[in-house]
């Protein structure tokens, strides 16, 4: 996730694509739906495995990325760029110290490995 | 899955040079299998484009010898095997009495009197005790041998650089199989496989299995998981036991007539009921569905009908990555079973638009 003003951009952590493997099909929101935390908001899907998409943060779908539909692997080469999934307008200032920076997560994953 | 099944898991001779290269491994029919190395996609266009191989070995293959051995199959087995050339291998299947699919198995005639069965790694102790119950003397080489599936276009190719080209390879015609000395060892090298490409299936001895893989590697097939070989199967509608064909399914539904003899008479497990299913019309028969919408399709999900009635379900389901596509398969009510066809696929909360086309989905280019 990262937040750009009010809003914030979602997709998946690199680890996630590496262990999910070559994603076929996104399946995203229609825009102007409002999310809660913790509410699945679409669905990735590799050639094995469907995984459900949970929205860390509360807010209303504003854009999807419909570049995705054609090109559903951009998830695997560019998670935190053009593999991004949705874009939502914060439904209340974020409290940035409850979610996890990259390199917090990276360094957890590190630590649970 | 519990712990103490987790270590009850059987490990392929070659598991080490897997996880060398990178392989998932994944449990699948009582094995701990290569799932994927570099990724699915990959694997599959490398199968569909050059050449990949599969590590089989977890398949039960046993062999039978003796005067009478073809006799006895063909007692067990749907397919008048007895027919066929030294050197000749043909697809058949065990059936229950009442004509239920137990497996599906491959028939190689080694010799007047040599046989070889490969059965589906999940069957292969119901098979191999079958197998017993008519004849004595059956060997069971699963451990003993190695099994390795090189398919593709390139595939017959990266072979000769290994087996030689002399020529011999190239002349085993489709569904035959030859033996030769390689590296002191016995090779049997069929031109059978699973993927609806040309390419062999390759049987050492365990302890030949490495020094195959690492030639085959040299000569530049890729390695390929079992979930590519899903992929590749289900385009080219190969069926999977325990998907397209179980106990509850018959041969002729299946379109697997071809691999039921029955004009020789001779008594074999199920004859009669096989019998009385081929004199009737079928009601329902297996059907290849591609979605025109965007979705992957899975086993489980409904099929229904253009007025959104319930008329099937999924037996296996994929994105084809061949035709970028979802696919599957389902047994559908005859009239609806021809190409052309709109039906739809019940994707999660959504009706996905979708057609019955030709069986297979994909067939390669003939050269």
């Amino acid at each position: 996730m990262r937040v750009e003003g009010d809003e914030a951009v979602l997709g998946i952590t690199d680890y996630a694509q590496d262990q999910l493997g070559d994603i076929v099909f996104v399946e995203l929101p229609a825009v102007g739906r409002a999310l809660a935390v913790g509410e699945s908001f679409g669905v990735v899907e590799s050639i094995k495995a469907v995984s459900d998409l949970y929205a860390p943060i509360a807010g209303e779908v504003v854009a999807v990325n419909e570049g995705l539909a054609d090109a559903p692997e951009l998830v695997n080469s560019d998670p935190y760029g053009d593999g991004w999934l949705i874009r939502v307008r914060l439904a209340r200032p974020l409290d940035e110290g409850a979610l996890l920076t990259a390199e917090a997560y990276r360094a957890l994953r590190a630590d649970g490995a | 899955m519990t712990h103490g099944a987790a270590s009850a898991l059987r490990q392929l001779t070659l598991r080490d040079r897997h996880i060398a290269l990178g392989a998932r491994i994944a449990p699948f029919a009582g094995w701990e299998m290569p799932l994927q190395y570099e990724g699915v996609l990959e694997e599959h266009h490398a199968v569909r484009e050059r050449a990949g191989m599969f590590d089989v070995s977890h398949m039960g293959r046993v062999r039978l010898e003796g005067a009478r051995a073809g006799e006895l199959l063909r007692s067990v087995t749907t397919f008048d095997v007895r027919r066929l050339e030294v050197g000749e291998a043909h697809y058949s299947l065990y059936c229950t009495e009442d004509g239920g699919i137990a497996d599906d198995v491959f028939v190689y005639r080694l010799g007047e009197a040599r046989w070889l069965v490969v059965q589906n790694a999940a069957n292969a102790e119901a098979g191999t005790a079958r197998l017993r119950a008519a004849m004595p003397s059956v060997d069971d080489v699963t451990v003993a041998t190695v099994m390795l599936a090189v398919q593709g276009p390139e595939a017959m190719a990266a072979l000769e650089r290994v087996f030689g080209t002399d020529g011999r390879l190239a002349a085993v015609a489709p569904r035959r199989c030859l033996e030769t000395a390689w590296r002191g060892e016995t090779a049997l090298l069929a031109r059978t496989g699973y993927t609806g490409e040309d390419g062999m299936e390759c049987i050492v001895p365990a302890a030949a299995g490495g020094a195959l893989w690492d030639a085959l590697l040299a000569a530049g097939v890729r390695p390929a998981g079992l979930a590519a070989r899903d992929t590749l199967r289900l385009e080219a509608a190969l069926p999977l036991h325990g998907h397209e064909i179980d106990e509850t399914t018959t041969p002729f539904e299946a379109g697997l007539g071809f691999a039921v003899t029955l004009e020789d008479g001779a008594p074999f497990t199920g004859r009669a009921a096989l019998e009385r299913l081929h004199a009737q019309e079928q009601a329902r028969k297996l059907a290849c569905i591609r979605l025109s919408d965007r979705g992957v399709p899975r086993a489980g999900m409904a099929v229904l009908d253009a007025t959104g009635a319930t008329v099937s379900t999924l037996t296996s389901g994929t994105f084809s990555p061949t035709l970028r596509a979802g696919i599957g398969m389902a047994y559908l009510p005859v009239a609806l079973a021809t190409a052309g066809t709109p039906v739809q696929v019940q994707v999660r909360d959504r009706a996905t638009a979708a057609e019955v086309v030709r069986r297979p989905f994909y067939r390669r280019p003939r050269a």
